[in-house]
């Protein structure tokens, strides 16, 4: 299971502000540098600040964003397909074989198609099926699978529920057996018991199939529970990685620190350990030099603080990276 | 003193091409100024429909039930037909954070032109009030170089930045009463922490009174003062935040906390409360939920029983089959 499915190789994408047409352009500085390696079969984990450039990665990696520089591959079992210099015969194989679940699945969904349509669609489009009756079948298939009432298939998505929606947009990314998933927020509006099925689903999936996921999200114990490596991100830079379980016992990073000790408990004797975070929010405009995070470090180094260190993972542990600086002053 | 807003036994039906669907069957609610009500339950319980409700924003094929009151203010928000009734609800009086935030922004007009336009039909300011009390608000919710993203368009912010552009815009009218669907889904748990603070910090300023509905119970813990739980159109249970996380006594509420992942058990798998969620166009008779209650009595499972809310502990309210079966 140590093949690569993706290689992100030194990926940056950016994009242009402009206050109106007469002045300047700036750049939003989105998604700084990225090297990951994405197995075969896993389950990857991306968290990280609001805005830090997750969906901008995973939208990167399945071509539905240009990237600056850097280069994307995607390795097949018998061809390897470089996003950055891909023809279009390519590109339209690559998208059978990859699907997102959006962040938001009320602009996702066309309103003027059933549902049934909606979820259809991938196997129509791709020619995946063969008669109208194997394409229901399947449609009910995994519908059920999602947890969605059968009886409503002909509605239009306006009438459902955000959490239904939502399943109707994962029950549309899996109807075609792709191999690889980009899940954005895929479970956030779901109560934890649906939630549960879910996973539960994507994981039997995993197993079943291979199918590797790139799982964006701010559920760090859903992420705890799913994920077989976390990347953790803030504002476009990966600041560590590592297998799941090490993470959360154990992290490095100053950041993954406090949003680790920021997980709402239930408990209300247990809130008082949260590490707060003072000081602006940073902008992907006007990036701090050296360290990203260091205007909102709770212990900056000297080095640190005056923006003269340069940002990088290194291995700590095995297959445990975290920014150099960082592993470096504490 | 009379509640900011009371709900009392409202259904709400919506006619489709496959029959009449109950989506909310007989709900009774209150919010006093200055709290914070939280309501959790199953996806497609009726959370996101009884709030709309409250601004008359459901659909055309809504139906309510003649009896049903909705009381915001000493006035019935379900008897208001006129243009200018309904506009102190929406937006004045009342502000809703929606759960797709893309479902709030027009695509093609910048989030600040929005904002602005939205301060101006209801307070009595300029223009340049307008803007700089919306860039104030848009810091306040956490969003860098908030005098550059007020002149973005809604696909421009990422997700999070997105609903909490959302939050400013609902805060920034500061109404009586605020309805906050989903408000934090898609912001990390340090940046919700701060959203959240802001919350709790206007209502005390302005004894704002909120609905807050989320299915995270973590969060729940940290702004709600009292929880309903719903589960298929009603309210199974409700009482003060701490009780019902503690001490639930319904087989939904209890089922819904065990489904919750535990951080510090990763061996633990995830427990999804068994069973095949009912279709509301035929929604059990009896008891909502037991078709999947892991212990029905006799009664229940024959669906003899009625149901209807019993005070169990002063302020703690159950659904009373359930208190007399289990
Ligand atoms: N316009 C409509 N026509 C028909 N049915 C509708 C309509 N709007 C909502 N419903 C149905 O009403 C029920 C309640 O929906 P509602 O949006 O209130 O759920 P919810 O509790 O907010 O769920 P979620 O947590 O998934 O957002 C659902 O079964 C939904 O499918
Ligand atoms: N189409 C676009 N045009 C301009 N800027 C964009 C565009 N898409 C994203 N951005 C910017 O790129 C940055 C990263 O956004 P992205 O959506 O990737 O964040 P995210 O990590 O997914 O955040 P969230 O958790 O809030 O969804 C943000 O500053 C955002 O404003
Ligand atoms: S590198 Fe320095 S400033 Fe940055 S997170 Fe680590 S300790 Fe803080
Ligand atoms: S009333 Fe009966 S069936 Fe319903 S939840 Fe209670 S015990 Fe279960
Ligand atoms: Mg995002
Ligand atoms: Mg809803």
């Amino acid at each position: 299971m140590s093949e690569n499915l993706i290689s992100v190789n030194n990926v940056s994408v950016n994009f242009d502000y402009q206050e109106n047409f007469i002045s300047k352009k700036q750049k939003i500085h989105a998604v700084n540098n990225i090297n990951i390696k994405i197995k075969k079969g896993s389950f990857f984990g991306l968290v990280g600040e609001s805005g830090s450039g997750k969906t901008t990665l995973g939208r990167a990696i399945l071509g539905a964003n240009k990237i600056s520089s850097g280069n994307v591959i995607f390795h097949d079992d018998e061809k390897d397909y470089d996003l950055t210099n891909i023809n279009k015969q390519d590109l339209k194989e690559y998208r059978k074989k990859a699907q997102l679940i959006f962040q938001d699945p009320y602009a996702a969904l066309s309103p003027r198609m059933t549902v049934r349509d909606i979820i259809a669609e991938p196997l129509e489009v791709m020619r995946i099926t063969n008669s109208r009756q194997e394409t229901d079948d399947r449609v009910r298939d995994i519908a059920s699978k999602c947890r969605l009432n059968l009886e409503h298939l002909r509605r239009f998505p306006h009438a459902f529920s955000g959490g239904q929606r939502q399943r109707i947009s994962i029950a549309r990314a899996l109807v075609s057996n792709p191999k690889f998933i980009v899940a954005d927020e895929s479970v956030a509006a779901l109560d934890v018991s649906i939630q549960a099925d879910i996973l539960n689903l994507l994981k039997q999936l995993q197993n079943e199939l291979d199918l590797t996921y790139l799982f964006i999200s701010h559920d760090l114990s859903v992420v705890a529970h799913v994920c077989d490596i976390v990347a953790v991100m803030y504002l476009g830079h990966i600041v560590e990685m590592a297998p799941s379980r090490k993470l959360f016992k154990n992290p490095k990073h100053s950041y993954t620190k406090a949003l680790l000790s920021s997980i709402p408990s239930i408990d209300p004797e247990n809130k008082s350990k949260a590490i707060e975070l003072k000081g602006e929010i940073p902008s992907a405009l006007n990036p701090p030099s050296g360290c990203v995070f260091r205007t909102r470090c709770p212990n900056p180094c000297d080095n640190c603080r005056n923006g003269k260190t340069k940002m990088g993972l290194i291995e700590v542990e095995p297959e445990h990276w975290v920014d150099q600086c960082c592993a470096n002053c504490s | 003193m009379s509640h900011l807003l009371e709900v009392k036994n409202l259904d709400v039906k919506f006619d489709t091409d496959e029959g009449r669907i109950t989506a909310v069957e007989n709900i009774s609610l209150s919010v006093d100024q200055g709290e914070v009500l939280g309501i959790v339950g199953e996806s497609g319980s009726g959370k996101s429909v009884t709030a709309k409700s409250i601004m008359q924003l459901n659909p055309g094929n809504t139906s309510y039930n003649e009896d049903a009151e909705i009381i915001l203010d000493n006035e019935n928000v379900l008897k208001f037909t006129s243009k200018q009734d309904l506009k102190k609800i929406r937006g004045g009086k009342v502000s809703m954070i929606f759960q797709e935030p893309m479902a709030s922004f027009a695509p093609a007009i910048k989030i600040g032109v929005q904002m602005v336009e939205q301060l101006l039909i209801h307070k009595n300011i300029n223009k340049d009030e307008a803007k700089s009390i919306s860039i104030n608000m848009l810091k306040r919710v956490g969003i860098a170089d908030a005098e550059k993203r007020f002149n973005q368009y809604a696909f421009e912010l990422s997700g999070g930045m997105r609903q909490r552009a959302m939050i400013a815009m609902a805060l920034s009218t500061m109404p009586k009463l605020l309805l906050a669907d989903e408000p934090t889904t898609a912001l990390d748990v340090t940046i919700q922490a701060q959203v959240i603070n802001l919350i709790k910090d206007i209502i005390k300023e302005y004894q704002m009174g909120v609905i807050f509905i989320t299915h995270d119970l973590g969060v729940i813990a940290q702004v709600a003062d009292h929880v309903a739980v719903m589960y298929l159109g009603s309210v199974v249970e409700k009482g003060p935040v701490n009780e019902i996380l503690k001490n639930p006594k319904h087989p939904y509420t209890k089922g819904l906390l065990e489904a919750l992942p535990d951080i510090n058990n990763l061996d633990e798998p995830l427990k999804p409360i068994p069973g095949n969620i009912p279709s509301p166009l035929d929604r059990p008779t009896g008891c909502v939920f037991r078709t999947r209650c892991p212990n029905p009595c006799e009664n229940c499972r024959d669906g003899n029983t009625e149901m209807g809310l019993i005070e169990v502990e002063p302020g703690h309210w159950v659904d009373q089959c359930c208190i007399n079966c289990g």
